[in-house]
């Protein structure tokens, strides 16, 4: 029996477990033996010109080895404009032009958390002292604060551009086909920003020896790492490793290396020093890329039958002070806007703009999530407006099975989806008539609690960049043991262990001899990383097609030794033996069969791309309940459908679905980086960012689905934003459906008390007029 | 100033700053590095430890408050080789992904399991609250909780 689709727990566990995991700030490799320690000064305010930087009183501190500002990066191409004007192509940080970043700040600071200077000491304590002491002098500018005032253009973040607008995909006006529709409802939805919140922040060390520099970094992809790291400091590939060691978790806001990370590695070249940067959690939550941050309008037109038949979403996108994803995010948004629904018209654009709040960059799902919010509350609002059951509205408007592959009027073509059957199953598992009946008892005794029932069906793109592929070397040496390079390194995914299961599997070489190894440069040169839930179709596919090139090649060595015709040489995949068909005296295990091959090992060095992305998809059922005295919510139960294709490690999968589950309760109901009105961070620290706990969740329901795609040989899709993207609508929609008899028809996340008792108020004094 | 400390059954003195918090004594003394720092709050709980037998967050707590006083943190967990049934458990329920807040949360659920040895999953989840995991959704460490206490019963 195949070992693939089995319940196999982890390997990477004991290690983690018992010595822990080894994270940048862990290491101690005798290269960072006596490594100092770089700290940096940053903009305590959102927007201002820097008149003077004095940076004596710092050096006069014990332990301080050096102070660097932007002035110091004279081994570096200038730095772009203060005001934005030519702005150089090309750099590390895209967009250019007028919207060019630069690693330390000029004459201009954007965001409060904007890295101005850095101080280098010998110890870290002594690090956050002299940091204290760097004298900057700043002229306050107005603040731009939120998309909203950013479009009004008042005050300009790069004056040269003359706008706030960097990018834009205009959305079409022409509203005959809403004319045509009996029902029209429009919303404006905020879709709030977020801090992504990996346990571990970002670290990075760095050494230059030898006119060779070391960096590393938690990051999700090294190879990524060391191009950007080539661009920004004059390099070339060979001059530069970069090693990823264990990595506290990324979704989405460690793809690849930000600027922050790019000047401890130039400041290691400059001053010669092994440097170690270990930012604070102060310091993440304003420094590291945030998530979101949305502005929709959606319209909305059907029938009274349930059939909708226009859709619109204008989406004005906060980028923060710098557009370092250009339209990227809203651009998904903008392809996944019909969601699960075959809708004759769809209208869809966006606005970039720059705010003085922290940069914006991929959160778990990147601009699908916000896709999945706005047509799943618009469903809502159109079923609530015709008085018909939200889970037959949304029946009515699937596109069929028989559609597939279906190509939406944005530009996606959806490659497979029974999406009646996973809304079926999950109303089924969640016992949605009784829900019903439940809530109908509530709303006619009028109690305090209402219980709410938010369904959401969803579909998403996966491996978008499918096109670009992913590595797999893999090695089986005269000891029979096998290593796998793959291009795609982990962050607590779990690659080790399937990527092992997938070596058993195809070359009966048991896990516990199968050695995964990933992010180092020197070791793995070429390869894309793990985001965008591409792993396995791309880099599983590529470690499963080098186990069948070292299989092809170990029939000919097996063959070879066995004088027998490989037509007749077989392997039996249970006891990792080959021999002649029929003839168990023949037996060769692979330690014989790789000893005989030239070099003593057998070797098969490949990639695999797909043709397309894959589109998961799946429906959720969410149940709260709301005290409508206090406007407190509380999730009782969430079940989900996420069909991701045949699953490889159940265990896994699962996890994967309840971490995203999580993170879209989170924003459903608590989380939210705020900003004052001149623009100073409200969310700096845990102590006010409102992160989820185990206390606000219940335990999850999960519902097997799987329907295979055939753009990859193992038949899988991502799974690794699924439940952010299913989950976040269905409790915004319970939270919705919990009042709606009082007259609520809309409440923006997050749900917290304060904005749910404000409009049950609302409501009820509407009501009352 | 001179501090002494037991950790994990093992006596270490040292010369330290004054302000020298556990967690980096923990670190950078002791060389023990499974111990982690997630927050600057008291928030997140990754640097959970226990102080004579009872979890604090070792971020929140002065190297030269705990000198005298014996600390556990998880590199002293497992006796004899063999892990303790909360790590246990949280290998069988896939309790941790990427592992950062893993070692403070065993050790909040080694001290919750001592003081209430059969909680309820309501229990668990309000005992784990000042504990954070951006992974797993908490679900199965919650599972590994009580399963946990369910061996150890």
């Amino acid at each position: 029996m195949s070992i693939l689709g089995t319940r196999v727990i982890r390997t990477e566990d004991p290690r983690l477990l018992t010595a822990g995991g080894v994270y940048v700030d862990d290491l101690r490799t005798p290269e960072l033996d006596g490594a100092a320690r770089l700290t940096f000064v940053r903009s305590p305010v959102a927007h201002a010109r820097i008149t003077g930087i004095d940076t004596s009183e710092a050096m006069s501190e014990p332990g301080v080895i050096a102070v660097l500002t932007v002035r110091d990066m004279d081994d570096l191409a200038p730095p772009p404009p203060d005001d934005g004007a030519g702005g150089g192509e090309g750099g590390p940080l895209p967009l250019g032009g007028p919207w060019s970043e630069p690693l330390l700040a000029v004459d201009t600071v954007r965001f409060v958390g904007e890295p101005v200077a850095l101080v280098i000491t010998d110890s870290r304590y002594q690090g956050e002292d002299a940091a204290d002491l760097v004298s900057v002098d700043y002229e306050p500018l107005p603040a731009v604060v939120g998309p909203a005032a950013a479009v009004t253009d008042e005050a300009l973040l790069f004056p040269a551009a003359g706008t706030n607008v960097a990018v834009t995909n205009p959305v079409s006006t022409d509203d005959t086909p809403f004319g045509a529709c009996e029902v029209v409802v429009e919303q404006d939805i905020v879709n709030q920003r977020l801090a992504c919140l990996p346990m571990e922040g970002r670290a990075t060390a760095a050494t230059f020896e030898g006119g060779k520099l070391t960096v590393w970094h938690s990051s999700q992809n090294a190879q990524l790492c060391r191009l950007i790291l080539c661009g920004a400091l004059g390099m070339t590939p060979d001059q530069i490793r970069v090693v990823v060691p264990d990595v506290g978790g990324g979704f989405g806001a460690k793809v690849g290396i930000d600027r922050d990370a790019l000047v401890v590695a130039w400041a290691a070249r400059k001053t010669g020093r092994a440097l170690r940067w270990t930012e604070t959690r102060s310091e993440n939550l304003v420094g590291m890329t945030q998530g979101r941050a949305q502005l929709h309008h959606v319209k909305i037109g059907g029938n009274r039958d349930g059939k909708i038949l226009a859709y619109r979403i204008e989406i004005i996108q906060d980028t923060g002070a710098y557009p370092r994803t250009g339209g990227f995010l809203p651009g998904l948004t903008c392809l996944m806007a019909p969601g699960v629904y075959d809708i004759p018209e769809v209208q869809a654009g966006f606005r970039v703009v720059v705010t003085n709040a922290t940069p914006i960059h991929a959160y778990r799902g990147a601009g699908r999530p916000e896709a999945a919010a706005a047509i799943e509350r618009a469903v809502d609002l159109f079923a609530a407006e015709i008085g018909m059951d939200p889970a037959e509205v949304r029946r009515r408007n699937f596109v069929a099975p028989d559609k597939f592959p279906f190509q939406t009027k944005t530009g996606a073509l959806y490659d497979s989806g029974q999406y009646a059957e996973a809304l079926d199953k999950v109303l089924a598992a969640a016992g949605y008539e009784e829900l019903r009946k439940e809530q109908e008892r509530r709303r006619a005794s009028g109690d305090v609690r209402q219980l709410g029932i938010g369904v959401s069906t969803y579909v998403e793109i996966t491996a978008a960049d499918a096109a670009a592929g992913e590595t797999a070397k893999l090695e089986v040496s005269d000891d029979g043991t096998a290593t796998v390079y793959t291009g795609s390194s982990p962050h607590g995914q779990g690659h080790e262990t399937a990527w092992a299961m997938l070596v058993q599997d195809e070359l009966g070489i048991p896990m516990d001899k199968v050695t995964v190894i990933h992010g180092d440069t020197d070791l793995v040169p070429i390869g894309v990383g793990t985001h965008a839930s591409r792993s396995l179709q791309l880099g599983g596919s590529a470690v499963q097609k080098a186990a069948i090139e070292v299989k092809d090649e170990a029939r000919r060595q097996a063959a070879d030794i066995l004088e027998a015709a490989e037509a007749d040489v077989v392997l039996d995949t249970v006891t990792g033996l080959w021999q002649v068909r029929g003839d168990p005296d023949t037996s060769l295990n692979w330690a014989q069969v790789a000893g005989h091959a030239s070099g003593g090992s057998l070797i098969a060095d490949v990639s695999f791309a797909a043709d397309m992305p894959t589109f998961p998809f799946g429906a959720h059922v969410s149940v709260v309940e709301v005290d409508t005295e206090t406007g407190k919510v509380t999730l009782l139960r969430h079940v989900t459908v996420d069909d991701a294709g045949p699953v490889l490690n159940p265990v896994l999968a699962e996890g994967q679905r309840h971490g995203g589950i999580a993170q879209g309760a989170a924003q459903a109901l608590l989380e939210e980086v705020l900003y004052d009105a001149d623009g100073n961070p409200l969310t700096s620290t845990l102590a006010d960012y409102a992160a989820i706990t185990a206390a606000e969740l219940p335990s999850y329901e999960l519902v097997e689905s799987e329907t295979p795609t055939t753009l990859n040989p193992l038949g899988v899709k991502g799974i690794g934003e699924a439940g952010t993207i299913g989950s976040t609508p269905a409790i915004q929609n319970a939270v919705v459906d919990a009042v709606a008899h009082l007259g609520v028809r809309h409440i923006d996340m997050p749900t917290t008390p304060q904005r749910v008792w404000t409009a049950i108020n609302e409501a009820r004094k509407a009501s009352n007029q | 100033m001179k501090v002494d400390l037991t950790v994990n059954g093992k006596d270490i003195t040292a010369d330290v700053e004054d302000r020298m918090l556990l967690v980096h004594f923990l670190r950078d003394v002791a060389d023990l590095t499974a111990t982690n720092v997630g927050c600057d709050t008291t928030s997140c709980g990754a640097c959970t430890v226990l102080l004579d037998g009872e979890s604090v967050k070792s971020c929140t707590v002065l190297a030269a408050q705990a000198s005298g006083h014996d600390i556990t943190t998880i590199e002293g967990l497992a006796t004899n080789g063999e892990m303790h049934p909360v790590q246990r458990a949280f290998h069988q329920e896939h309790g941790l992904q990427c592992g950062f807040c893993t070692p403070g949360m065993v050790m909040a659920i080694v001290s919750l399991l001592k003081e209430n040895p059969h909680p309820t999953e309501e229990q668990v989840r309000s005992g784990l609250e000042g504990n954070l995991c951006r992974c797993t959704g908490y679900h199965n460490i919650v599972r590994a909780a009580l399963a946990a206490a369910e061996v150890s019963s």
